[in-house]
C-alpha cells in the first residue's frame, strides 16, 4: 500500500523535528558488573525517555493490527542497532532526542486511533529507532559499553516492544482498546507537561 | 499439568534472576511519586476530577471514556502555560467554580451534547492544570515528574467511574446525585475561600 501524501507529510514533520532538536548531554552510564552487554540492558529498561516512545510505538502498531506490529518489531530494533553502531562509530559529545517529541507525537497518534498505512507506521519506526539509538550509541561510546552495550539496548527493543504490540494487538475487546488508547492519551499529556518543563 | 508447568517456569524465572547493582541516575522515583501526590494534595482537585469520572456514567458510552481522556490532556495544556509562566486570571476562582458546575451537573444529571460535556471539562482542566504547573518543584525528574502527575489524575477519574458504577440501582442514582450535591457545596466552600 503507497502511503499517503498527508502520511508523508507527518512522518517528513516528526524526522525533521528529531534531526533539529537533539542537544548535547552528558552520557551516564548504569553499570550492572555483569559486562557491556547487560549494561545496555538495564540502561534501556531503566531509561523512560528510551522506554516509554517504545511501548507507545509498540502500543501503536498493536493498534493498528498485526500487519503493523510484525512490521515494527522488527523495523525498530533493526534501526536502534544501525543508529546506535552509527553514533557509536561517530562518538564525540553524546545526544539526546528532546523526550516530549516521541512522547507528544506517538502519545497524540495513539489517543487520536489514527488510521495509518503499515508503510507509515514502519517509517515512524526507523525514524524513532535511528534517532535513539544514535543517541544510545554516542552515549555508549562515550562511557564505556560501546557496541556491546547497543547490541544489549537493541535486543530489550525487541523483546519489549513485540511482548506490548502482542498484547495490544490480542486484547482490543471492549474497554480494553479503549484502555489502550487512555494510555496513549496519558503519555502524550506527560510529553506536554515535559515540553514545558523543558522551556521553563 | 499446564499450571504446574507455568509454575516451575515461573520458578526458574526468578531462580535465574541475577542481582541488579545501583546505579547512579537518582531522584527518579522520587520525581514520579511527587508527581503522583501532587494533584491529591489539594482537595478541591480532588473532587472535580472524581465528578468528572461520577458524570461521566451519568452521560454513558461515549462521554464515560471521553471526558476523563479530555481531561488530563487539557490539564497538561494548562500545565504547559502554568511552567511557561502564561498568566491566567481567577485560577482559584475557576477550580472552586469547576467543583460547583461539576457538581451540580451530577446532582441534576444534566445531559447535554457530548461536545458542549467535553467543553465545560476541558475548560475547568485549564484552570486545574495552570495551578499545578506553577507549582511544580524544580529538580525533579521532569518526564517521570509529568508521568505521576497524569497517572494520577487518571486514577482519580478512574475512581470516579468505580464509584458512578452504581448508577445502575435506582438507590445508586440517587446517591449519585447526593454526591454531586456534597461536591458542589465543597466548590462554594472553595469560592468563598478563593474571594475571602
Amino acid at each position: 500500500m503507497r502511503p499517503r501524501r498527508s502520511d508523508v507529510a507527518v512522518v517528513v514533520a516528526c524526522g525533521l523535528a528529531l534531526a533539529l532538536c537533539p542537544v548535547a548531554v552528558h552520557a551516564h552510564l548504569i553499570e550492572t558488573g555483569l559486562g557491556p552487554v547487560y549494561d545496555g540492558i538495564t540502561h534501556f529498561a531503566l531509561t523512560p525517555e528510551d522506554l516509554i516512545p517504545a511501548l507507545a510505538l509498540a502500543l501503536l502498531a498493536g493498534l493498528r493490527g498485526k500487519d503493523h506490529a510484525r512490521r515494527v518489531i522488527f523495523a525498530l530494533p533493526v534501526a536502534w542497532l544501525l543508529g546506535g553502531i552509527a553514533g557509536t562509530l561517530a562518538g564525540g559529545p553524546a545526544l539526546a532526542v528532546p523526550a516530549w517529541l516521541p512522547l507528544l507525537a506517538l502519545g497524540g497518534l495513539v489517543a487520536a486511533d489514527l488510521r495509518l498505512s503499515p508503510a507509515v507506521t514502519t517509517v515512524i519506526a526507523i525514524v524513532l529507532g535511528v534517532f535513539l539509538g544514535y543517541a544510545n550509541g554516542t552515549a555508549m561510546a562515550q562511557a564505556g559499553p560501546g557496541l556491546r552495550g547497543v547490541l544489549g539496548i537493541a535486543g530489550t527493543v525487541f523483546v519489549v516492544t513485540t511482548l506490548a504490540a502482542a498484547c495490544v494487538a490480542a486484547w482490543q475487546a471492549g474497554w480494553m482498546r479503549i484502555a489502550w488508547r487512555v494510555a496513549g492519551s496519558w503519555i502524550g499529556a506527560s510529553g506536554l507537561l515535559l515540553l514545558g518543563w523543558s522551556l521553563r | 499439568m499446564r499450571l504446574a508447568n507455568r509454575c516451575l517456569a515461573a520458578a526458574s524465572l526468578a531462580a535465574l534472576a541475577p542481582c541488579a547493582l545501583a546505579h547512579v541516575q537518582s531522584g527518579r522515583a522520587a520525581g514520579f511519586v511527587t508527581g503522583f501526590l501532587h494533584p491529591v494534595s489539594g482537595l478541591d482537585h480532588v473532587l472535580a476530577m472524581v465528578a468528572v469520572g461520577l458524570w461521566g456514567v451519568q452521560l454513558g458510552m461515549p462521554a464515560i471514556w471521553i471526558l476523563p481522556v479530555t481531561f488530563p490532556i487539557v490539564m497538561a495544556l494548562g500545565g504547559f502555560l502554568g511552567l511557561l509562566g502564561v498568566p491566567l486570571p481567577g485560577v482559584e476562582i475557576g477550580i472552586a467554580a469547576s467543583a460547583i458546575l461539576l457538581g451540580a451537573a451530577v446532582m441534576t444529571e444534566r445531559r447535554p451534547p457530548l461536545y458542549v460535556a467535553a467543553a465545560l471539562v476541558g475548560f475547568f482542566a485549564i484552570f486545574h492544570g495552570h495551578a499545578h504547573g506553577t507549582e511544580l518543584p524544580p529538580g525533579e525528574s521532569g518526564l517521570l515528574y509529568s508521568l505521576g502527575f497524569v497517572v494520577a489524575t487518571g486514577c482519580l477519574h478512574a475512581i470516579g467511574i468505580a464509584i458512578g458504577s452504581v448508577h445502575r440501582w435506582p438507590a445508586g442514582r440517587i446517591a449519585l446525585r447526593i454526591a454531586g450535591g456534597g461536591v458542589g457545596l465543597a466548590g462554594l466552600f472553595f469560592l468563598w475561600r478563593a474571594v475571602a
